[in-house]
């Protein structure tokens, strides 16, 4: 059997016929699995959804309790038969109950990886490479010039600004599921204990996060009624980096806008954000991972998919593996 | 080296003036000679390291990577130096135990010769990481820039030894990098720097403006009149053989204006405006633009617009140090000396003659050169003080021009205008009749009042048509649109602006409410005063 008869992209996203499902779909349809709870790759509307647990709980946080007709709760590392196709769910490390998906049959094992990083991160279980003949990799930082720093590095560096600039607030911009956690955790493993002031868009999913035995310590909303305006000198506060530009920051003292993404490499990205103290801090994986990942899970095959494709196969190119980019739509790659 | 990375890092990104003079005394506080005294003469310019070209960084980068992943890399950032440092290979498992210091960095760059100063690159390259990457990269690369003018840097010298900058300035062209003893002076572990050297910068004496009410409790008879030209303020210092043109604010501009500093044969310290052209005929501010932010000028340029002094103070003649003299004394003294000068280079800055107040209120209306800004009071009985002291020198400027431009674009601020639109553009109408567009002539972010300042903002969240990251297209046509009265200085033209003009200092007077956006002004207007 060919791969692309095993799975290949259709305009409701990658489909697998045999096995009659779709990997996380873009537009509604009968059966989906869905790799981690970010909503570009998690949507509602589907009638079944198989996904880990946490992503579903996530799922059911952002779109209530019904939002697909049957929900199936995979177990990281169990295989489970679908029309006789063989489907497991690996941890990812991308985000709490992030998973790549192996499809296996006849004899071929083609592994969709999601979204998905190396370096380390206490928020959720780390990446395991598979083994297989196809690998599907994500390519949002495929980029030679994306180098991610350790993570500890860059939340030393805003330690050290919000103890530089005490009579600041310093506004970390970040994406509410998994980003922000990440940070908030960081922060408590680099010995901050004052509260974490955060925006109300993070409340129900930092509060999961807490629920799922991760700790983030104590969480206030930085709401006016907690205080005035001097109340937020030298605080630490998180937020969507949409609500930033928003008057809701007006209620802090002259604050020092931070985003925490992995395209904050790049200075004119930071520049032009209005960025003043970028943390290159990213739930994807960075030049360095998706080449070593590659060369991890064997695969002969590789299709890279939603990001800078050609940069990546040109590196599978030159390193004597088959690639081909995976045009599948809907996918946004600002999404870290 | 790393401490110096995040230090450029951090300062191209901070946009307050006061969070980079933070930034930069932190860093002085923090790092130890002669890693802090390098960075400093990095930033303001006074560190030389053989240049190296962008093709050699290039062909060094392409030597170590596949050019086709090279090309994707430079497309996609845009900037040679961050994309050579982010790509560099480093060689596999070769994790360096340590990374150079500043000082190593710096004194390895020195030492190579031009036939291995690639070689030289690459391995101090090899040995660091990302962020030390772009910092060695930017350093032989050449400027910077970081936003932090060796005037801020001086600044924040000041701030960390609590000196008044003018000590600095004074100094400044005595010392050489790395600055040891300044630091120790300033950290209280030594005594102040001695002036040794010849042809030093010394302090120059500011104005301030009249305000309302000012005029009425000064007595006219108590002050000298002068014109304000508009020009460059400089100091011509010429001591023991050594000839130095100074800026206000101390930097050495003698390498821009050859033809004026080759003309200074004599032992003072003048004090004057630099302007273009002869005495005899002043040219206008076009013309001196022609010789502004130059970093080499050609023999043409210096014929066809020739730098000449107009001096009005004299700080030292012959090696008597006046400044303590009254102005009346110092006037006299300077007459006499300038008389003795090339007068094609140099001449004196002629008196007003006034009776009172009114009278010269309508010389100051109308003034005989379009150089002319206003007027200038200093009082007869006035020392030279460093700084600007309030009472002795006051400037009176012509009232600004102001146009009726209509609000286009609007960018965030940042601190704390972060949250708000506060960075306008705005445009005058151009084209025929019927088919009029409004074409951008200048950027605005003060003049307002806070009140006035949530106004527009949310006249602009309001109003609304396209966003580009940090900037709003506001709707603005005949029939829509907020009608901004911009007050400015003056008016160059430009072929870098599409409306071929340039504002100076524009600010906003007044938010024009009432006013239909049609019936703001057009380019014409623009235009005519630009051929006055």
């Amino acid at each position: 059997m060919r791969a692309s008869d095993l799975l290949h992209p259709r305009p409701e996203g990658l489909y697998c016929p045999p096995g009659d499902f779709f990997i996380d779909p873009v537009r509604p349809v009968n059966r989906a699995l869905i790799t981690h709870g970010h909503s570009d790759h998690a949507r509602s509307g589907h009638r079944s959804v198989l996904a880990t647990r946490q992503t579903l709980d996530i799922m059911g946080l952002r779109y209530g309790e019904g939002f697909a007709e049957t929900m199936q709760a995979a177990t990281l590392g169990e295989t489970m038969a679908l029309n006789g196709v063989s489907v497991t769910f690996h941890p990812a490390g991308h985000v709490l109950g992030s998973a790549q998906i192996a499809v296996e049959h006849q004899g071929l094992r083609i592994v969709a990886s999601g979204d998905y990083k190396r370096q380390k991160d206490a928020t959720c279980e780390p990446f395991q490479p598979v083994r297989c003949d196809v690998f599907i990799t994500e390519a949002t930082f495929g980029l030679p010039v994306f180098r991610h720093p350790p993570d500890t590095e860059e939340i030393a560096r805003l330690l050290k600004s919000a103890a530089q600039f005490p009579e600041r607030s310093h506004l970390v911009g970040a994406y509410a599921l998994g980003k922000a956690q990440r940070v908030m955790r960081l922060l408590r493993d680099a010995g901050y204990d004052r509260p974490i002031y955060i925006h109300g868009a993070l409340a129900k999913l930092s509060e999961y996060y807490q629920g799922q035995g991760i700790d983030l310590g104590q969480l206030d909303p930085a709401t006016v009624d907690s205080g005035g305006k001097d109340d937020f000198a030298g605080a630490i506060v998180i937020g969507p980096p949409s609500a930033f530009a928003d008057r809701w920051a007006r209620r802090f003292p002259d604050p020092i806008s931070c985003f925490a993404s992995g395209w904050m490499r790049i200075r004119q990205r930071a520049k032009q954000g209005g960025v003043e103290l970028p943390l290159i801090i990213s739930d994807h994986a960075d030049w360095d991972e998706l080449t070593a990942t590659i060369k991890e899970t064997g695969a002969e095959e590789i299709w890279v998919t939603h990001g800078r494709e050609e940069a990546l196969v040109r590196w599978c190119e030159l390193e004597g593996i088959a690639a081909r980019p995976l045009h599948l739509v809907g996918y946004e790659d600002e999404g870290d | 080296m790393n401490r110096f990375a995040e230090l450029l890092d951090r300062l191209v990104l901070t946009p307050s003036r006061n969070g980079k003079l933070t930034l930069l005394i932190d860093y002085f506080r923090s790092v130890e000679d002669p890693d802090r005294g390098l960075a400093l003469a990095a930033i303001t310019g006074d560190l030389s390291i053989a240049a190296v070209k962008p093709a050699m960084l290039r062909a060094l980068v392409v030597e170590r990577m596949d050019p086709v992943l090279f090309g994707y890399s430079y497309d996609y950032v845009g900037d040679l130096a961050e994309t050579v440092s982010l790509v560099w290979p480093q060689m596999p498992g070769h994790i360096p135990n340590r990374e150079p210091t500043l000082g190593e960095v710096v004194a390895k760059l020195q030492a190579a010769s031009r036939s291995d100063g690639p070689k030289v690159l690459a391995r101090l390259l090899d040995s660091a990481g990302i962020s030390a990457r772009f910092a060695i990269i930017k350093l032989v690369t050449g400027g910077l820039r970081i936003g932090v003018s060796a005037r801020l840097a001086k600044q924040a010298l000041a701030d960390f030894g609590k000196v008044d900058v003018a000590e600095i300035e004074e100094l400044w062209h005595g010392l050489t990098p790395p600055y040891a003893g300044l630091f120790a002076w300033l950290e209280g572990k030594a005594d102040k720097p001695q002036r040794t050297a010849a042809a030093l910068f010394r302090p120059v004496m500011l104005s301030n403006p009249i305000g309302d009410g000012d005029l009425e409790k000064l007595d006219p008879a108590d002050y000298a009149a002068e014109w304000k030209w508009d020009g460059i303020r400089v100091q011509a210092v010429c001591e023991d053989g050594v000839r130095r043109l100074y800026s206000r604010t101390g930097d050495d501009v003698s390498g821009a204006f050859p033809d004026l500093a080759d003309a200074m044969h004599f032992s003072a310290a003048l004090d004057g405006e630099l302007l273009v052209g002869e005495p005899s005929a002043t040219g206008t501010f076009s013309d001196l633009q022609q010789r502004l932010n130059r970093k080499t000028v050609t023999p043409k340029m210096q014929q066809q617009y020739p730098a000449f002094m107009r001096c009005y103070d004299a700080l030292q003649i012959d090696g008597e140090d006046l400044r303590t003299l009254p102005f009346r004394e110092r006037r006299l003294r300077l007459e006499a000396f300038v008389g003795t000068l090339d007068p094609s280079r140099f001449d004196l800055s002629p008196l007003v003659a006034f009776e009172d107040w009114p009278a010269l209120e309508r010389l100051r209306q109308a003034p005989p050169h379009p150089i002319i800004e206003g007027v200038m009071l200093k009082r007869w009985d006035s020392p030279y003080l460093a700084g600007r002291p309030k009472g002795p020198w006051f400037k009176w400027k012509r009232d600004p021009h102001t146009v009726d431009a209509v609000l286009m674009y609007a960018q965030r601020g940042h601190g704390k205008r972060s949250s708000f639109y506060s960075d306008y553009t705005f445009g005058v109408w151009s084209g025929p009749e019927g088919a009029e567009e409004l074409v951008p002539v200048g950027k605005a972010y003060f003049g307002f009042t806070d009140e006035e300042l949530k106004q527009i903002d949310k006249y602009v969240r309001d109003n609304t048509v396209e966003r580009f990251g940090p900037v709003r297209s506001v709707r603005a046509d005949r029939t829509n649109g907020l009608v901004l009265e911009v007050a400015f200085e003056g008016l160059n033209r430009s072929t870098r602006h599409k409306s071929g003009v340039a504002m100076r200092f524009p600010r906003i007077s007044r938010l024009r409410w009432d006013k239909p956006a049609a019936e703001a002004d057009r380019i014409e207007t623009l235009q005519a005063l630009l051929d006055a």
